[in-house]
């Protein structure tokens, strides 16, 4: 691990203030994905901010009706609170599907929706990666690619986003709200969160330099049948080949949004008028432009399978 | 081989006197570098951080890059708690912070300041196991027993989890209290890695402690 030097902040406007100070800071919130790739020195910050204790860490109703989660909330928390439980099962679910009980107990909310791709390549040091080394190349692509994206990728990168809470928070609706060193607040829609590689694959969100995420907003529950199935290679503690975040209502109607497939949660509103009429119909329209590589085409089967399962369990 | 001579040198103090050779071995070849000269270029960055570990306050200025889990083992000599994978992904640093099991490799020892932290040292003693060790022990959960002070940190917090009401993945409502069923410490326990394969045991040795407790 490269050395840094350190600091620790009391509040969201303090820590985006010292980001802005040093160029290349990091903030540090739970540190599962970051010290990780610290040790194997794909991250390399001069500068830590620590803003493990800085609060951020409530679950609060807003006066709309929606939810307010706190950006340093942990996974074991959110999962388990009383109010996810009962309005928003499928954010539950997606959490309790991902990593294991010591993880889910350290990574927060804000955290979990910034981690970075497991494409192998990116991991490997050896391996050219767009991502890690901008305009290096991609070896990925020619590589062994059968967890990597079929859809949004690029021939730069076909990494995939890895998480399991944004494909669910996607479906949800899920805005993400940010406080930069200025204490000026935006708010951004999950939709728009997270940026398509294109030729710059290691931009990956909308988010400005030192801009720090302070909370997520679900708005009001939307009742329904609320189904997070993931499909992995192990029954516990692996990455999805593919998920399916779903909430169905009892005349068919539904919203989907689909992890492990593309380089963040993938969900097109315009196909979700198809879902009554069955997966197939669904899938194909999902998947429209879809490019997968001879490893991975399986995906394309995979979801509209793995779709049609959560459509039945939704229908008993 | 002299017995009474390899009683002398512990595992620790062997690996140590390895590595210094092998430091040894790899400056010598160094041509016109002296190991003396050999300087960091980034000088180190030093960092305070005060916590309690198995209910003893401990003060630690350290290179900011310390794990917890090498803040535990190399600092503060409390060695039950193992460095498998150093990446989170085998459980066998797993240690309970205020009361909750984390990955301490995946965590810097300065995140800590003011926090409890309870390594399997913290336990119990050979004298008095917990629960949870005399269990182990009864139902054979372990062969070579790297994994176990993990395996048992972590199966303490899983009860507890349980009993918090907090669910899994294999829970079949979302809504109701979870029950210590077998599939339900399997699937809790996936983040203890045992590559002995003592995985029936260990949920063997949970299991009679959680009714011990109901």
């Amino acid at each position: 691990m490269k050395t840094f030097t350190y600091e620790r902040v009391n509040t969201p406007v303090e820590a985006a203030a010292a980001a802005a100070r040093t160029p290349g800071a990091k903030f540090l919130a739970g540190g599962t994905n970051l010290l990780d790739l610290m040790k194997l020195e794909i991250e390399a910050p001069p500068h830590i901010i620590d803003i493990g204790k800085i609060g951020l860490d409530k679950i609060e109703s807003t006066p709309a009706g929606g939810l307010l989660i706190g950006a340093l909330v942990n996974n074991t928390d959110l999962a388990a609170h009383s109010i996810v439980r009962r309005d928003y099962g499928l954010l539950s679910r997606a959490l309790l599907a991902g990593a294991s009980g010591q993880l889910r107990n350290k990574a927060t909310t804000a955290g979990n929706l910034l981690q970075r791709t497991r494409c192998p390549y990116f991991y490997d040091t050896n391996q050219l990666c767009n991502k890690r080394v901008p305009g290096s190349g991609c070896a990925a692509i020619a590589g062994f690619s059968r967890q990597l994206g079929i859809i949004g990728t690029s021939n730069a990168c076909i990494a995939t986003y890895p998480g399991d809470m944004a494909v669910a928070m996607r479906a949800l609706d899920a805005t993400v709200e940010t406080v930069n060193a200025k204490g000026a607040k935006r708010a951004l829609s999950l939709d728009r969160f997270y940026r398509l590689p294109g030729q710059t694959p290691h931009l990956e969100t909308i988010l400005e330099k030192n801009e720090l995420i302070t909370a997520v907003l679900l708005p009001p529950p939307v009742g329904g049948v609320h189904i997070y199935h993931k499909v992995r290679d192990r029954a516990s503690y692996a990455f999805a080949l593919v998920s399916v975040a779903a909430i169905i209502q009892k005349n068919g109607s539904g919203r989907v949004a689909v992890g492990g497939i593309a380089p963040r949660p993938w969900r097109v509103e315009g196909a979700e008028s198809l879902l009554p009429s069955g997966a197939k119909a669904f899938a194909a329209q999902l998947l429209t432009g879809a490019r997968p590589t001879k490893e991975n085409e399986y995906k394309l089967a995979l979801v509209e399978r793995t779709v049609a399962a959560v459509l039945n369990e939704a229908n008993h | 081989m002299d017995e009474s001579n390899e009683s002398t040198i512990t595992r620790r103090e062997m690996i140590a006197a390895t590595t210094t050779a092998v430091t040894a071995l790899a400056f010598s070849g160094m041509t016109g570098v002296q190991a003396t000269s050999i300087q960091h270029t980034v000088p180190l960055s030093l960092a305070q951080v005060s916590f309690t570990v198995n209910g003893r306050a401990q003060s630690l200025n350290m290179d900011t890059r310390t794990t917890l889990l090498d803040a535990l083992r190399e600092h503060l000599q409390f060695t039950g708690t193992k460095k498998g994978c150093d990446h989170g992904q085998c459980g066998a640093c797993t240690v309970l912070v205020n009361g909750r099991r984390i990955n301490s490799c995946l965590s810097l020892a300065l995140q800590h300041q003011g926090d409890t932290i309870t390594t399997i040292e913290g336990l119990g003693t050979p004298d008095k196991l917990h629960p949870m060790q005399a269990a182990f022990v009864k139902h054979d959960g372990y062969q070579c027993g790297y994994c176990t002070p993990g395996q048992i940190c972590s199966a303490v917090a899983v009860l507890n989890e349980i009993k918090a009401g907090i669910p899994s993945h294999v829970s079949a409502s979302l809504l109701e209290k979870p029950v210590a069923t077998n599939m339900e410490l399997r699937e809790r326990m996936s983040g203890n890695i045992c590559r002995c394969g003592a995985y029936s045991n260990i949920a063997e040795a949970m299991s009679e402690v959680a009714q011990k407790q109901a």
